[in-house]
């Protein structure tokens, strides 16, 4: 699994390719906290290169969904395939998350 | 005819991916649509998590036997661990209405698979069996 950061002025972009699992999701944890720690902070995740996402990587996000809304800025999920929208479905958790097409639409009201 | 694969990883978390395309490989072979066959190996998969970090403690190097039938209707994985015997209240799925991060894997299992049986009875470990059913189109 690989992450990439894109900091901008009000947000960051962070791009997970390949698996999230129990062995990498530890990975994801450790870059996504320290981007969502601040007041205000906002975070998009891109999903196109997620091949495939457990449990754990769900945890994950919403430890990062409750810290983001503590702080006041927004954590939003775009380019998310079948399986993985599946994931979060069978988790009951594609309404608590704000889930987007692409990046232009969960751009929208950050910019 | 009844086919049987059997595949054993030691505890640790990288090779959860072995059991994955596994897992996939034999759904696709026995005509489970994409996303059924992602459903089952997403369950078998949280099952094995569960057997690192539950029954095993995150210990690395302990094994897991996943054992897989292949029936004309139907799917069974037997999955043996050898670790710390799990206790029922530790198997029930949480309340989903409680947003939080863990204790999701259960509930993922048992939306998927359309028998989930835990049995605890042998001395040393447990023993989960999964099953899912082939839906045919008529």
């Amino acid at each position: 699994m690989e992450l990439e950061v894109d900091k901008k002025e009000n947000y960051s972009i962070l791009k997970i390719k390949g698996d999230v699992d129990l062995y990498s999701s530890p990975q994801v944890r450790k870059q996504i906290i320290p981007l969502v720690s601040k007041k205000n902070a906002n975070l998009l995740v891109n999903f196109a290169e997620v091949t495939y996402m457990d449990s754990s990587g769900v945890a994950t996000l919403v430890e990062a969904l409750q810290l983001t809304t503590r702080n006041g800025g927004k954590l939003r999920l775009f380019n998310l395939g079948q399986s993985i929208k599946d994931v979060f479905e069978l988790s009951r958790l594609d309404r608590v998350f704000e889930i987007y097409e692409n990046e232009q639409q969960a751009l929208e009201g950050i910019l | 005819m009844v086919e049987v694969i059997e595949i054993r990883i030691p505890s640790q978390p990288k090779f959860l991916k072995i059991i994955r395309a596994g897992m996939n490989h034999i759904c696709e072979t026995m005509g489970f649509s994409q996303e059924e066959s992602n459903n089952i190996t997403l369950a078998v998969d949280e099952a094995c998590s569960n057997i690192i970090k539950h029954a095993y403690g995150g210990s690395t190097n302990q094994p897991i036997h996943v054992k897989c039938v292949l029936s004309e209707d139907r799917l069974e994985v037997i999955l043996r661990d050898f670790g710390r015997k799990a206790d029922e209240s530790e198997i029930k799925s949480r309340e989903l209405d409680d947003v939080r991060p863990g204790g999701l894997g259960v509930h993922l299992i048992k939306s998927v698979m359309d028998i989930v049986r835990y049995d605890n009875s042998y001395e040393q470990g447990n023993q989960l069996q999964l099953v899912k059913y082939v839906r045919r189109k008529s």
